[in-house]
Formats: C-alpha cells, sequence, structure tokens
C-alpha cells in the first residue's frame, strides 16, 4: 500500500518534467539564463540609497542638527544610508533579502573603514616623512650637536639606524640558533620534556614587551652591572624573539611530511643527519619565514630599549662600550615626545625608514614562504 | 601446568627463552644531537620561564614593604613611601575593553568580508594587507593615533559626553569652568582611555582579524552549499553556517586581542596623561596602564620601588598569561580549530 501513491503521481512528473519543444530555426536563439544575482534594479536600490543619504545627511547634518565634525559627518552618512538601502529594498523584497542587503552594506562598510584607517597609517607616516626622507644628510648624519629645533638640513638618523641594525644583530645571533633548536628539540626529539617546553614558549609569546625589558635592566643592569648599553638592548630583543621564532619554526617543522623522515631513516641514516639533511632543508622556507618575522616584530619594539638602552644622539657602533646605543623606533618616540615641530617631522622620517624596513622583511618573508610547483 | 607438556612441541619449550629485542642503540652522533637538542630546549625553558618566575619572586620583597593594600591602594606616590596598583589595574583593564569593544566587532566583519564578500581577485591581497598591518610596528599606530586621530577623536568624546553623559561611563567631571561654558573644554577629553582605546584597537583589529579570517576559511564547503540549496541568502549562510563553525576562532582571535592590548606599551604612554585617581570616566583626560607606569617611573626607582614595577609586571603578565590561555584553549577546543589538525 505505501508504494501506491507513489506509483499514481508518476505519470504526473514524467508530465512536468517533459521538456519545452525544441526551437525551430525561424525562433529568436536561446537567451542564456542569467545567472548573476544583481539585477538593474539592486544596482539602482544601491546607488539610489548612497546619494539619496548622502543628500540627506547633508542637509540633516550640516544645516539642522547642531553637529559639526567630518567623522560624525561620515558616521551619519553611513547610518542613514543603511537605514535607506533597508527601507528602499523592503518595498519590493521579502524580509531575508532586505536582511541580506543591510548586512552585505554594514560588512561592506566596516571593511572600509578597517582599510582606510590602516591604510592612513601608512599614508600619513610616508606624506609627513618624505621632506625629512629627501635629505641626503638624514641617512649620513648622527644628531649629535643638532638642536631639536634645527632645519632638516643638519643632523641625521645614522646613529639609530646603525643602533638598530646592531641590536637587531645580536638578538637574531642569541634567538636564531635558541628558537629553531628549540623547534627541533619540540619536534624531532619530543618526550614529555618537550610538552613543559613548549608550554612555557607559547605562554611566553603573550609576554608584554616592557616586561621582556624590565627583566634584561633588574638582571644584567642591576645584578650583573652592565651598563645600558647596546648589549642589554640586544638581549632584551632577543627574549622577545626567542617564542616567536621557536613557536613559528615549530609549526614549519611540523608540516614536514613524516614519509620524508621515514624513509631516511629506513635508507640507515642517523637521526641527526635526518634532521641536517632531511627536515631542514624541507622546512627551510618556513624556517626563514620563522625568523624573519620575528625580526620584522622585534625591530618595531621601543619599550624594551626604552628601559635597557637610551636614546642617545651620538653615533655609537660599539654594543659594549658602555654608552647608550639609540633605535629607531625610540628615535621616533623620543622625537614625539619632544613636541618640536622639526624634530617631529624628523620623528616622521625616522618612522618612514622603519615601515620600509618592515615592508622589506615582511615581503623577503613573503617571498621565502610562497607555494611552489612541483613540491 | 601439566596438560602443556602433553602437546606435540611441548619438549622445545624452554622457559628461559627471551623474545628478540627489537629496536635499535643509537650511535655516538645521535646521541649527542639529542643530548644537545635536549639542552637548548632546557636553555629557552630556563630563559623564558626564569622571567615569569624571577617577576613573581619579586611579589615577596614588596608585599613585605608595603603590604596586602598594593593591591588595594591607587596612589603611586613614591616620595610619600605610598604604591598600589588598583588604578593602574582597572586602568589597563579599561584601556583593554575600550579597545576591545571597537576592534571585536570591525575585525570580525573585516574578516567576514574578506572570506565572504570580496571579489576573488581581490582577497589574497587583503589576506597579505591584513598580515602586514599587523607587522607595523606599534610606535607608528602611537604617532598616528596622537596626531592624527586625538584631534578628531576630541569631539566623538565630547558628542558622548554631550548627549550620554547620563550613562556611567560616559560622563566626564569638567574641571575648569562650568559645563555651561560656551568655551569648549578641549582640555578635558585630551589623553584619555577611550582615545588611547581606540589606537589600540587599531593595533590589535589586524591580529583578531587574521586569526578569525583563518578559520572562516575553514568553512567546510559542502555545509556553505547545503545552507545556499535550501535557499538561504548570503546573510543567512554566514549567520547559520560560518558563524557557529567559526565560534572558536572568534572568541580566540579576540581574546589574542585583548591579551596584546593589555600589554601595549608606547603607544598608551604616549597618548595618556598620567593620573591615579581610581575612577571609571574613560572619556576623562587621565588615566595610567601597567606597562606605562613601568615606562615613567622605571628610571628613578629605588630597590624596593622596582621591586614594585617588576611586581605590578608580573600581575600584568599573569593577566594576559590567564587571556592567552584561555584564548588557546577554546580555539583548541572548538571545531574549528579541530580542522586544522594536519
Amino acid at each position: 500500500m505505501t508504494a501506491s501513491p507513489a506509483v499514481e503521481t508518476a505519470p504526473e512528473a514524467a508530465v512536468a518534467v517533459t521538456p519545452p519543444p525544441i526551437s525551430t530555426s525561424d525562433e529568436a536563439p536561446d537567451q542564456p539564463r542569467m545567472v548573476s544575482s544583481t539585477t538593474e534594479d539592486d544596482r539602482l536600490c544601491l546607488i539610489g540609497a548612497a546619494v539619496g543619504s548622502l543628500g540627506l545627511s547633508w542637509i540633516l547634518y550640516t544645516q539642522i542638527l547642531p553637529f559639526s565634525g567630518k567623522i560624525g559627518f561620515v558616521i551619519f552618512w553611513f547610518v542613514t544610508y543603511v537605514v535607506m538601502y533597508g527601507s528602499v529594498t523592503a518595498l519590493g523584497n521579502p524580509a531575508p533579502i532586505v536582511r541580506d542587503r543591510v548586512w552585505s552594506a554594514i560588512v561592506t562598510g566596516a571593511a572600509v573603514l578597517v582599510g582606510v584607517a590602516l591604510m592612513s597609517t601608512v599614508i600619513y607616516t610616508v606624506w609627513k616623512g618624505y621632506h625629512a626622507f629627501l635629505h641626503v644628510n638624514f641617512f649620513t648624519k648622527s644628531a649629535a650637536g643638532v638642536e631639536p629645533t634645527a632645519p632638516l638640513n643638519q643632523g641625521g638618523i645614522i646613529h639609530a639606524l646603525v643602533g638598530s641594525a646592531i641590536m637587531l644583530g645580536i638578538a637574531t645571533a642569541v634567538s636564531l640558533p635558541l628558537g629553531v633548536g628549540t623547534a627541533v628539540f619540540m619536534v624531532e626529539v619530543g618526550g614529555k620534556f618537550s610538552k613543559v617546553v613548549r608550554t612555557v614558549v607559547e605562554a611566553m609569546t603573550a609576554l608584554p614587551d616592557i616586561l621582556a625589558g624590565l627583566f634584561i635592566y633588574a638582571v644584567l643592569i642591576l645584578a650583573l652591572g652592565f651598563a645600558r648599553e647596546g648589549f642589554c638592548a640586544g638581549m632584551a630583543l632577543s627574549v622577545m624573539m626567542l617564542p616567536i621564532i621557536a613557536r613559528s619554526a615549530d609549526v614549519a617543522l611540523r608540516v614536514v611530511p613524516g614519509g620524508l623522515r621515514e624513509a631516511s631513516l629506513a635508507l640507515g641514516a642517523s637521526q641527526w643527519s635526518t634532521v641536517r639533511r632531511v627536515v631542514i632543508p624541507t622546512a627551510k622556507s618556513g624556517l626563514a619565514t620563522a625568523v624573519i618575522l620575528g625580526m620584522a616584530r622585534a625591530v618595531g619594539e621601543t619599550a624594551p630599549i626604552l628601559i635597557t638602552s637610551g636614546a642617545s644622539t651620538f653615533f655609537n657602533a660599539h654594543p659594549f662600550n658602555g654608552n647608550e646605543m639609540n633605535s629607531l623606533p625610540l628615535y621616533i618616540f623620543t622625537a614625539v615626545r619632544s613636541g618640536e615641530p622639526a624634530f617631529i617631522e624628523r620623528g616622521f622620517g625616522a618612522a618612514m625608514v622603519l615601515l620600509l624596513f618592515v615592508l622589506i622583511l615582511f615581503f623577503t618573508a613573503r617571498y621565502l614562504s610562497r607555494p611552489r610547483v612541483g613540491r | 601446568v601439566t596438560t602443556t607438556l602433553d602437546h606435540p612441541l611441548a619438549p622445545d619449550f624452554e622457559p628461559d627463552d627471551a623474545p628478540l629485542v627489537l629496536g635499535s642503540t643509537r650511535d655516538l652522533g645521535d646521541r649527542i644531537f639529542r643530548i644537545s637538542a635536549r639542552m637548548v630546549g632546557a636553555t629557552v625553558l630556563v630563559i623564558t620561564g626564569g622571567i615569569a618566575v624571577f617577576l613573581g619572586y619579586q611579589m615577596v620583597p614588596t608585599l613585605h614593604h608595603y603590604g596586602l593594600s598594593f593591591f588595594t591602594e591607587n596612589q603611586w606616590n613614591p616620595e610619600n613611601n605610598v604604591l598600589g596598583i588598583s588604578s593602574v589595574v582597572l586602568g589597563t583593564i579599561e584601556v583593554a575593553v575600550i579597545a576591545l569593544t571597537f576592534s571585536f566587532p570591525l575585525a570580525l566583519l573585516t574578516a567576514l568580508y574578506i572570506t565572504e564578500y570580496a571579489p576573488s581577485a581581490l582577497q589574497g591581497y587583503l589576506v597579505a594587507a591584513v598580515d602586514l598591518m599587523a607587522a607595523i610596528p606599534s610606535i607608528v599606530y602611537g604617532l598616528w593615533g596622537l596626531l592624527l586621530i586625538e584631534p578628531h577623536a576630541l569631539f566623538v568624546a565630547r558628542f558622548l559626553n554631550e548627549y550620554f553623559g547620563w550613562i556611567p561611563g560616559f560622563h566626564v567631571a569638567i574641571s575648569g569652568s562650568s559645563p555651561s561654558a560656551a568655551a569648549f573644554e578641549q582640555h578635558d577629553f585630551e589623553a584619555s582611555a577611550f582615545i588611547a582605546g581606540i589606537v589600540v584597537s587599531m593595533m590589535v583589529i589586524p591580529m583578531g582579524c587574521a586569526v578569525m579570517r583563518g578559520v572562516f576559511a575553514q568553512t567546510p564547503i559542502g555545509e556553505r552549499e547545503a545552507a545556499y540549496a535550501l535557499g538561504a541568502t548570503k546573510w543567512g549562510v554566514i549567520r547559520t553556517v560560518v558563524i557557529p563553525f567559526g565560534r572558536g576562532g572568534i572568541i580566540g582571535g579576540s581574546m589574542l586581542a585583548l591579551g596584546r592590548a593589555l600589554g601595549e606599551t608606547v603607544a598608551v604612554y604616549l597618548i595618556i596623561s598620567p593620573d591615579f585617581a581610581l575612577k571609571w570616566r574613560p572619556l576623562e583626560i587621565g588615566t595610567i596602564t601597567t606597562a606605562s607606569l613601568i615606562a615613567n617611573f622605571f628610571g628613578d626607582a629605588s630597590n624596593v620601588q622596582l621591586s614594585a614595577l617588576l611586581a605590578a609586571g608580573f600581575v600584568l603578565f599573569v593577566m594576559t598569561l590567564v587571556v592567552n590561555t584561555l584564548a588557546a584553549i577554546i580555539v583548541s577546543r572548538s571545531r574549528s580549530g579541530a580542522a586544522t589538525e594536519i
């Protein structure tokens, strides 16, 4: 009995799916069906709401309501736009579509806001900084003996540039072997102890940057009697970098296929030669990316250097001579806090150099970690 | 025992026949490798774990000297030997909460835009841009916030105070002239936790956004298509498939952002003006965070004051550690985390 309704309905279904008569050559050719979901009506809705809300908010905001300010206008316009777009859509569409449109407007608006805000950091820095950037002395002179109010054709940031490079060199020299070595230990050797190390390393990526500086200040400077100098700043940066490198190198080593290791071991290679000749070459680009991203993070750190070195104005390329060594972020920091327009402009120039450096590191990392054909 | 001897193979049975030991002995090079790898691991454990132990140990002289009022006192007044971190902790949380209020919706919506709405040709570039923004040094965000954002954000703060001042958090105690004065007391809205929070939020948006985007991109294609096949709109798919799938990533990413916001130093230090009053008026001038307290006072601190700063740093570290550990647990427990396992 249960099967009978299906049998009875079958002829009807067959009628329903009968294909339409095949068109003869006299008729117009078939129009392909529109796959895109946007219609003329939708686009006009969008444009109309945008223009209408702009006009309405202009009248309300600038003429009638007691508000002022550019940011306020943009917020007001956006809210009006969303309301207007929603109501225009509601005229001819069911509620789910109205919700869909309103949310797409909000999501796009938020993304545009974030994009504009983030782009503005870069553009603003470049816009304010390129004046200083154009002076050759900006890259060849230090700030020794230069008044904060001096014009841009005096003094420069060579001391901060060299300081940053030396500190970064020290930090990388310390954390590269330790970080990659820890990752090799966690992935290749393993065991209970490696779980402890992994937990602690993950916890330490959460360390606020200033605490790394304070730790080095208390241990190296106060307890062991080092001066506030480049070496201490480099060590503080390496404390910041170490967990970052160890963690990303850990991820890079873990994605090496186990079959490669087993093939190497099955051929009789020892574990050390497997690591050296198979695992590390395979993960090479991932490891390089880990180190470069750690460097990009460390080069922009201000707080640890503020504590462990100092904002000197003179050229100092010796990390151990007991004199303070400046760095780019700290130079920017000092420049902004001085409040002098000319000095602030130099600070922006230095910020532009720093941004450029981070950009180069970032794109190098992306270039190294790009997916390769045939692997 | 006797029955086994009846078996035809019994005479061959020898009770002391031991199974062949499988496995290999490692050669000398490997043993050296394993030992030195373990030593590197131990060194890193000592260095990194040492910080936590070292900072925590500073609690002892601090509490010995200042007593338990170290946690309840709000003044940081080394001259009068009165130190406490209650206003510092409050300010830290205040700035972080404001930062999260802005960054959470913006990061979520931006991540949704990148995975769901952006044209596919643009997607790769947007992902790279977000990653790049996460690498921009905080001092650059500080510059941007201090010189570009603060002059505009002042007006937003004034607006909020003017129209929503009756809500407790939006109140500002106008200091100089009377509240009804025609002249706008711009000074009252400068250097506030609100403005610091906006700048910190910009700094943590790329981080939160990157985590959320990564999780949204892993939403199973079959479930999306199932929702579309049932007639869902794009927002319907997002609401019923993408967001439930990515819930772990949303919470985890936001908490990672919160952890970063709690520990931010220079951008906040540049913007706020130190104020140790125990208050919940974020729009008003003056606040203090733990990191900026340390940057402010480490230079001329005596021994016991330095311990106090380190102890304050330890409190900050514990806060960020708890937040980050919770984030890691949430991300790994959620379904979205499980999908990332290789």
